[in-house]
């Protein structure tokens, strides 16, 4: 029981009539990274509230170290939460931001004083004590943001969308960050963002949730190697989705072309979704793949090329690193292995609940 | 070049209607009837003539201050609280006394405090003694309260519900149950509000002698009051003119204090959603 730090038990919350969760479930265990992924309005923020004590659910418990806190106000909720706008005192020095918490806790001035250097060298800003958060950018506010929710050693640390108004490289530089100050700390992480590729670099688990309901929750490569249904395919990382059916066993046909998979127990000719990713379409000469097709665009992403060929009346999106001209005539080949049937959603708001 | 002469009308108009007239105050306090330079009339506000005048007027403009105070920011806490979607019907609630005449209010509330006036009349239909308030200083306090509390709740209200819920939500987050929030956060958050609602309230009320003359049955003399007095029935322009220039003084001194403790948060770089 003690492995779960935090369980949240069928969350419902609504807002003016409109239901925003719907029986939420989800265990977090201790020192996991855990992001909530989804879109705007998918109900991740206001699972982070719920969690926090800034909103109490319609229905349902949230339950942390086997203990009921639904009901218990935020001040004494062992959790600190980092805020998308970062929320500092602007009356305040950084020194009394982040002391704040340490000073209602009535720590001695000793403790604090070391536990805001402490705090300021683990966020690379010594020496900021006496300035005021007016006077710093958006990124070292952001850090500091960071150092006084942490300094108060909670239990679990809550991130609504931190890095959301920083530029790239910061944003990198910040992801890196948090998960060194994860593995110095020591606390579990739980992180709100709609952007796939931060869920992906950070995250031990990632719950990628859709319209108030949990559609897939695994680790990194599952969700993006094996997604569950369509829109966990289509919201992380590029992909081809294609309507299917399934043949049998083993074998899916697209468009009326037949291609060997891996995936069992989908039944006989029921229709399916299938997801390829564009890396791995394989293009080959003429006549050594599966299928014939004709490159129709081609644009420089840097990493690789981003190519559009027709083929078996499906446009593929290809990720390659070689060039091909508009035009030309290719075959292409996916690996059986690379083929990922899904079941198709019984509802718009399909929920898919079981951990991979 | 053209655009400065735009300012010209005001220029003229500043001149003639503010900056003349205080000349001339300035003029007349500091001479005599004969047209020597005196301190006399300035520091009269001290004599002993006149200060009953001036302790009565401060004391009573700094109850005044203190009760609107007492009124205006808890009820912005509750209007804050609430969440009334209805910010603008807030405001129109609390501006429409003050599209009324002022004169015509303080007369109502004349009759409703004098001997045999409405609260009275309520009073004695309960089996409750009649109150005395009418011509007495507590009546000239309720008026000016009841003047000036606008002026107070409108800023202090601003300021309050300008306070962004995200800090709120940051104190609580760090552990501060209600007390420390509002000591710690939501005060000094809406010490603008509050030093421009002081600044609005205790000024007119320190000057003012309608009220008095109304609600303290010319009875009870204030600086504005007195000042009055010396203009109009003694014709003592001089006396008049120096306790102006002195009360002049006092409102600047006023204006001094709550200008150090203006403070302008300056909005920390926050990224609009």
């Amino acid at each position: 029981m003690q492995e779960n730090i935090l369980q949240l038990k069928n969350i419902s919350k609504s807002f003016d009539g409109e239901m925003v969760l719907e029986e939420l479930s989800l265990d977090i265990k201790r020192n996991e990274f855990v992001t909530l992924l989804g879109p705007s309005g998918c109900g991740k923020t206001t699972t982070l509230r719920i969690i926090g004590g800034f909103a109490t659910p319609d229905s349902g418990q949230v339950i942390m170290e086997g203990k009921d806190i639904t009901l218990l106000p935020t001040e004494q909720r062992c959790v600190n939460t980092v805020f998308q706008k970062y929320a500092l005192f602007p009356h305040m020095s950084i020194e009394e931001n982040i002391a704040f918490g340490l000073r209602i806790k009535k720590k001695d001035e000793a403790y604090i004083k070391e536990k805001v250097r402490y705090a300021l060298e683990l966020v690379n800003l010594m020496g900021f004590e006496k300035r005021k958060p007016h006077s710093l950018s958006g990124g070292q506010q952001q850090r500091i943001a960071i150092a006084r929710a942490i300094v108060n050693e909670p239990k679990i640390l809550l991130l609504d969308e931190p890095l959301g108004a920083l530029d790239l490289k910061l944003r990198q530089d910040m992801q890196k960050e948090l998960i060194r100050l994860k593995k110095e700390l020591g606390i579990t992480f739980i992180y709100v963002t709609h952007d796939q590729e931060e869920a992906l670099t950070m995250s031990d688990k990632i719950v990628v949730m859709n319209q108030g309901y949990i559609q897939q929750i695994g680790s990194p490569e599952d969700i993006y190697n094996e997604p569950q249904n369509a829109f966990v395919a289509d919201f992380i990382g590029d992909a081809n989705l294609l309507a299917a059916t399934m043949l049998k066993d083993e074998l899916v046909s697209i468009n009326d072309t037949r291609f060997t998979c891996v995936d069992k127990g989908f039944g006989t000719n029921k229709p399916v979704d299938v997801v390829i990713r564009p890396e791995d379409v394989e293009i080959m000469e003429r006549g050594k793949g599966i299928f014939p097709a004709i490159v129709s665009s081609i644009l420089f992403k840097g990493v690789h090329y981003e190519i559009i060929a027709n083929g078996i009346g499906i446009q593929w999106m290809i990720h390659t690193t070689v060039y091909y001209e508009i035009g030309s005539k290719i075959d292409l080949y996916i690996k059986p292995f690379n083929i990922q049937i899904m079941h198709k959603p019984e509802s718009e708001d399909e929920a898919v609940n079981h951990e991979e | 070049m053209k655009r400065k002469y735009i300012a010209l009308p005001y220029l003229i108009w500043m001149t003639a209607f503010i900056v003349l007239p205080l000349v001339f105050v300035a003029y007349y306090a500091f001479t005599t009837k004969a047209g020597g330079f005196t301190l006399s009339n300035v520091f009269a506000i001290f004599d002993s003539l006149h200060i009953k005048a001036t302790i009565l007027s401060l004391g009573l403009s700094l109850s005044c201050t203190v009760l609107c105070l007492l009124v205006a920011f808890p009820l912005a806490l509750v209007l804050r609280r609430i969440h009334l979607n209805h910010k603008g019907l807030i405001i129109i609630i609390l501006i429409l006394p003050m599209w009324m005449n002022s004169i015509l209010r303080i007369l109502a509330l004349q009759m409703i405090l004098s001997k045999n006036g409405i609260l009275n009349m309520i009073l004695e239909w309960l089996h409750l003694a009649p109150a005395e308030i009418i011509n007495t200083p507590a009546a000239i306090i309720l008026g000016m309260v009841y003047d000036y509390l606008p002026y107070m709740i409108l800023p202090i209200y601003n300021s309050v519900m300008d306070i962004d819920q995200d800090l709120i939500d940051a104190s609580s987050d760090l552990g501060a149950r209600f007390g420390y929030r509002l000591r710690h956060v939501i005060l000094p958050l809406s010490k603008p509000g509050i030093i421009s609602g002081i600044t609005m309230v205790f000024i007119p009320c320190l000057t003012s002698f309608v009220i008095p003359d109304i609600l303290g049955g010319g009875k009870i003399q204030l600086l504005g009051n007195v000042i009055e007095q010396e203009f109009i029935t003694s014709m003592n322009w001089n006396l008049g003119a120096g306790l102006s220039f002195a009360l002049l003084i006092f409102v600047i001194i006023g204006l001094i204090f709550t200008q150090k403790h203006e403070t302008k948060y300056k909005e920390s770089r926050v990224w609009q959603n």
